[in-house]
C-alpha cells in the first residue's frame, strides 16, 4: 500500500544486468531530496533507467501517485516517454545537432517555455548556441532546464556533478541545490561522492550490489554507518558481530569490548583518534589490547592514518610527532589499544 | 601530425599498389581524343545514356534510402530469429557477379518470374523498362548503403533516444528527430556508396533490363558497346564516368578521414 | 572466359592430352554462334592431334575483334561475318587470306509452341509482341536489320542484346516474344525454343569466315585447325549443328 505523503515507491524492484542482481525497495515524499548513494557498480544508474521505465523489471513495481507505471508479471507498463519523469543524464546527452533553445523546447514543445527556462537558469544568450561550445556547468543547467521544462512530477539526477572540474563543482553544487529545492516534485539523485551526497540530499539510501545497505538522513548515515563501504567513507572502523555482557563476539575467535554490548547482533564502531599505538604493551586500563603489524602509514593533513593487521584490523590516527616516536615504518609490529567507553554499539 | 618515414618495402610496394590504379587512369586520359571529346559529349546518344544513368541511379538512391534505412535500423535494433541468415541475403549482392543478380531478378519480377507474373496479370512489366534499371541498380547498390547506416546506427550513442523519451518523444518522434540526425553522416555516406555503385553498374543491368538506348542503356552500356564500333567514343564516356566518380569520392574522403 | 574454362576441361575430359609430351593449345576466337559446334568439333580435333588442342574464347564477333586490336593473343579468329573481318585484315591482323567456312540462316526463334502465333516478319511488328535483337554492331543483329528491311516491316526492338546467345536465353526466359537468330542457334537450344523459318526471299545468308591470327604462337596448330574445319568431317560436324555447306 501507498503510505501517507508518499509519492513514488519502488517496491521489491528486481533485474539483472551482468552480475549485478538489482533489488531494491523504497518509498520517496515530495518534500525531501533523496540520495542514492553507493560505489561503482551498486546498481545506482541501473535503477533510474528502471524507474524511468528505459529497463524492463524483472520483478516488482513502480509506483507514482497511486498508479502503477510498471509492475513485473502482468502487463502493466506505461512507456518512458508517458511516465512524467524529467531525467538529467551523467553526461547531459545533450542533443549535438540542436541549438540549446531547440534542446530544452525539445520536451515541452514550446520554444517561448523553453526560453523562460533559460532566463530563469540565466541561460538566455546561450538560447541559438550548440550545446558543444558550452562549459560543462552550462550544460549541466541547460540539461536540468530540458528535463524540468515539460513539468514532470519525478526528477532523477545521474550524478549532475561528475562530469564536471573539481574547481567548478562546488559552485554548481550550489545553484543545482537552489534549483532542486524549486521543483516542487520528487527528487531523486545518484551519487558516488559523499559530500555531494550530504551536501544536497535530506535523506541517503546506500546501495551497494544491488541492495539497499542503509538509509536515513545523514547524520543518522554518518554517525551509524551499517556497512564497510560508509565506514571507510566517513573514516571510523566498523566491526560486526555478537553483542553479549560487554563483548562483541566477531567471530575467529576474536572480540572487542564495548560498553553496553549487551546482547544481539550488533555494528560496533571505533572512531581512529580513539586508538593509541604503542611500542610495547601498555600499561593501564584499557580493555583492548592486542599485538599486530603496521601494514600501511598515511599522510592526512596534520594526522597519520595507520593500518594495522592483527586480532581485529584497525586504523588508528596519531599525530606525526608520535608516528616518529614510535619509528613505526610499514611492517613494524606495534600495540593497539583502546577503551571500550570509546567503542559505539547499535543495532544491525 | 606526426612525421613519419615508410620503410623502403613498404614505401615501394605502395608506389606500386598506387600505380596500378593511376596509370590506366592515364592511359585513358592520354588516349581520349579531346578535340572528339565535346562532339562526343554533346552527341543525342551520349545525352541520352548520361541522362538515364543520372536518372536511374538518383532513383536508385532514392529507393535505397527509403528501404534502406529502416532495414538497417532493423538489423541493427531489433533481435529476431535468422536475423544473421537475413541479414547475409540482403547483402550478398556485394559479393555476387551482377550478372547473377540479374538472372535472379528476372526468375523474380520477370514475365515468368515469382512475384512478375502476377504484376504481368496487372498489365506491369519490369524488363527492357527504365524502372527494370532502377530496380537493377536499386538491387546491386543498396546494401552498401544499409551496411554504412547500420554501422551508424551501432556506433551512436542510444542515451540520446533514451533522453527524447524521457522527454515525452513517441518512437517515430524519436527516430525522426534524434536518431535520423545523429546518424546522417552516416546516411549521407551511405547513399553516395550506393549512388557511386549505382552509377556503374553493368551485369545486373544489361541482364534484367537489356539494353535499348534512351530506355534501358546507360553509361557503362553505352561504353561497352561503344568499345565496338567507335573506341575512341568510349574513351570519352569512361572519361565522363570517370570524372564523376572521382568528384564523388573525393568529397567521401574527407567524410572518412574525419570520422575515422 | 567461363567458356574457354569449360572447353580445356572437355577437352581434357576427353582424355586427348598426351601425357608428359607437353601439348601447345590452339587459341581461338570464334564467334558466339558458333559455340556449341565448335566445342564438339574441339573434341574431334583434339583426338586427330595428339601434339595439340583447342582452347577457345567465345564472343560476339566485334567484341572479339577489340580484344584483338587490343593486343589479345590467339591463334585462330572465326568471324560470323565478312565486315569484320575485312576490318581484322585492314588492321593487318590477319595471316594470309581468310576461308569462308560456313553458311548460316536467320530464323525467328519463339517460345515453344509459339504462344503469339508468329509465322512471318510481319508478325513481329505485331502489338503485344515483345521483339528483341542483337545489337546492330553484332553480324546477327544487323543482317536481322537487312531481313526486316527485304521484308519491308520494322519492329522497334525492346531490347539490343550484346550477342545472339543472350537473344535466346531471354526468349527462354519468357521475358521476350520472338527475335531474330541464326538457324543454328535454334537447332542448339533444343526443345526450349522454337524456330520460325523465314522465306529465302527475305533471308540473308551469313557468311563465317576465319583465318590464322597474325603472330599467332602455335601456327601449325591454327594451319591444322583450319583445315580441320574444313575438312569433310569438320564440315559434317558443322552441319550436324545446323550450318549450310561452305
Amino acid at each position: 500500500m501507498v503510505g501517507v505523503g508518499v509519492s513514488l515507491s519502488v517496491e521489491g524492484a528486481r533485474l539483472s544486468m551482468g552480475s549485478l542482481r538489482l533489488d531494491m525497495s523504497f518509498e520517496l515524499e515530495d518534500g525531501e531530496v533523496v540520495a542514492l548513494l553507493g560505489p561503482n557498480g551498486a546498481g545506482k544508474t541501473t535503477l533510474l533507467r528502471a524507474i524511468a521505465g528505459l529497463l524492463a523489471l524483472a520483478g516488482g513495481r513502480v509506483v507514482l501517485d497511486g498508479r502503477v507505471l510498471e509492475e513485473a508479471g502482468s502487463r502493466v507498463y506505461v512507456p518512458t516517454e508517458a511516465r512524467s519523469i524529467g531525467f538529467v543524464f551523467q553526461d547531459y546527452l545533450l542533443f549535438p545537432h540542436m541549438s540549446v533553445a531547440d534542446n530544452v523546447a525539445f520536451g515541452v514543445r514550446s520554444r517561448a517555455v523553453a526560453l523562460e527556462w533559460l532566463e530563469r537558469l540565466g541561460l538566455s544568450r546561450y538560447a541559438d548556441a550548440r550545446p558543444g561550445t558550452l562549459s560543462g556547468g552550462e550544460r549541466q543547467r541547460v540539461a536540468l532546464a530540458r528535463a524540468l521544462a515539460p513539468g514532470p512530477r519525478v526528477l532523477l539526477l545521474d550524478e549532475p556533478l561528475a562530469a564536471l572540474d573539481v574547481s567548478t563543482r562546488a559552485g554548481v553544487r550550489r545553484d543545482l541545490k537552489a534549483h532542486l529545492a524549486a521543483f516542487r516534485g520528487v527528487r531523486l539523485l545518484v551519487t558516488h561522492d559523499p559530500l555531494e551526497a550530504v551536501m544536497l540530499a535530506d535523506r541517503l539510501i546506500v546501495m551497494e550490489e544491488g541492495s539497499q545497505v542503509q538509509s536515513g538522513t545523514p547524520v543518522e548515515v554518518t554517525e551509524r554507518p551499517r556497512s564497510r563501504y560508509v565506514a571507510d567513507l566517513v573514516g571510523v572502523n566498523l566491526v560486526r558481530g555478537r553483542a553479549s555482557g560487554g563483548v562483541v563476539d566477531v567471530g575467529g575467535g576474536a572480540s572487542v569490548a564495548a560498553a553496553g554490548a549487551d546482547s544481539g547482533d550488533v555494528f560496533a564502531v571505533v572512531h581512529p583518534r580513539a586508538v593509541s599505538l604503542h611500542r610495547a604493551r601498555p600499561e593501564g586500563s584499557p580493555r583492548n589490547v592486542w599485538e599486530g603489524h603496521a601494514i600501511g602509514i598515511e599522510m592526512l593533513g596534520d594526522r597519520a592514518r595507520v593500518r594495522i593487521e592483527g586480532r581485529v584490523p584497525m586504523v588508528a590516527e596519531v599525530t606525526p610527532g608520535a608516528l616518529a616516536e614510535l619509528g613505526l615504518v610499514e611492517g613494524s609490529p606495534v600495540w593497539v589499544s583502546f577503551k571500550a567507553t570509546d567503542v559505539a554499539v547499535y543495532p544491525a | 601530425m606526426r612525421r613519419e618515414r615508410a620503410p623502403l618495402w613498404i614505401g615501394v610496394l605502395a608506389a606500386i599498389g598506387a600505380a596500378f590504379f593511376i596509370l590506366p587512369l592515364i592511359g585513358l586520359v592520354v588516349r581520349t581524343p579531346w578535340g572528339d571529346a565535346l562532339q562526343s559529349l554533346t552527341s543525342a546518344d551520349t545525352l541520352d545514356a548520361l541522362r538515364l544513368s543520372l536518372v536511374a541511379s538518383l532513383s536508385a538512391t532514392a529507393f535505397a534510402l527509403v528501404l534502406g534505412v529502416p532495414l538497417a535500423w532493423v538489423y541493427a535494433r531489433v533481435d529476431f530469429p535468422g536475423r544473421s541468415v537475413v541479414r547475409a541475403l540482403t547483402t550478398l549482392p556485394m559479393v555476387l557477379p551482377p550478372v547473377v543478380g540479374g538472372i535472379a531478378l528476372l526468375l523474380a519480377f520477370g514475365r515468368r518470374g515469382l512475384v512478375g507474373s502476377m504484376l504481368a496479370s496487372f498489365g506491369v512489366s519490369l524488363p527492357f523498362t527504365t524502372a527494370g534499371v532502377v530496380m537493377a541498380e536499386t538491387f546491386v547498390a543498396m546494401p552498401f548503403l544499409v551496411l554504412t547506416v547500420e554501422a551508424g546506427l551501432r556506433s551512436m550513442d542510444r542515451r540520446y533516444e533514451d533522453a527524447a523519451r524521457t522527454l515525452g518523444a513517441g518512437r517515430w518522434t524519436v527516430f525522426t528527430r534524434v536518431t535520423l540526425p545523429l546518424i546522417a553522416p552516416s546516411v549521407a555516406a551511405g547513399a553516395v556508396l550506393c549512388w557511386a555503385r549505382a552509377l556503374g553498374e553493368f551485369g545486373a543491368t544489361i541482364t534484367f533490363a537489356g539494353n535499348f538506348p534512351g530506355v534501358t542503356q546507360t553509361m557503362p552500356l553505352a561504353v561497352y558497346l561503344l568499345l565496338e564500333t567507335n573506341p575512341q567514343g568510349s574513351f570519352v564516356l569512361s572519361l565522363i564516368l570517370l570524372l564523376v566518380s572521382l568528384v564523388v569520392l573525393v568529397g567521401l574522403r574527407h567524410r572518412w578521414l574525419g570520422s575515422a | 572466359m567461363k567458356k574457354l574454362v569449360l572447353a580445356v576441361f572437355i577437352v581434357a575430359a576427353c582424355g586427348t592430352q598426351p601425357l608428359g609430351a607437353g601439348p601447345t593449345p590452339v587459341k581461338v576466337f570464334a564467334a558466339a554462334s558458333l559455340t556449341d559446334a565448335f566445342k564438339a568439333l574441339g573434341i574431334d580435333y583434339g583426338s586427330r592431334h595428339p601434339s595439340t588442342y583447342p582452347t577457345f574464347n567465345f564472343a560476339g564477333t566485334p567484341t572479339l575483334l577489340t580484344q584483338l586490336e587490343q593486343g589479345a593473343q590467339a591463334d585462330v579468329f572465326a568471324s560470323a561475318d565478312t565486315a569484320n573481318m575485312d576490318k581484322l585484315q585492314s588492321d593487318g591482323l590477319s595471316n594470309g587470306q581468310p576461308k569462308v567456312f560456313a553458311h548460316n540462316l536467320l530464323e525467328i526463334v519463339v517460345a515453344p509452341g509459339n504462344p503469339k502465333g508468329i509465322a512471318s516478319l510481319a508478325d513481329l511488328a505485331k502489338p503485344g509482341v515483345i521483339y528483341i535483337s542483337a545489337g546492330p554492331t553484332v553480324p546477327a543483329g544487323k543482317y536481322a536489320l537487312q531481313a526486316l528491311a527485304k521484308a519491308g516491316v520494322n519492329p522497334k526492338p525492346r531490347s539490343l542484346e550484346t550477342d545472339v546467345k543472350s537473344v535466346i536465353s531471354k526468349i527462354e526466359l519468357g521475358e521476350a516474344d520472338a527475335g531474330i537468330v541464326y538457324a543454328t542457334d535454334v537447332t542448339a537450344a533444343g526443345t526450349k525454343v522454337q524456330g520460325v523459318v523465314i522465306p529465302d526471299t527475305d533471308n540473308v545468308v551469313a557468311t563465317y569466315p576465319l583465318v590464322e591470327v597474325k603472330g599467332a604462337r602455335n601456327p601449325y596448330g591454327a594451319a591444322s585447325f583450319v583445315g580441320f574445319v574444313l575438312s569433310s568431317e569438320g564440315q559434317a560436324t558443322l552441319a550436324k549443328y545446323g550450318f549450310q555447306h561452305a
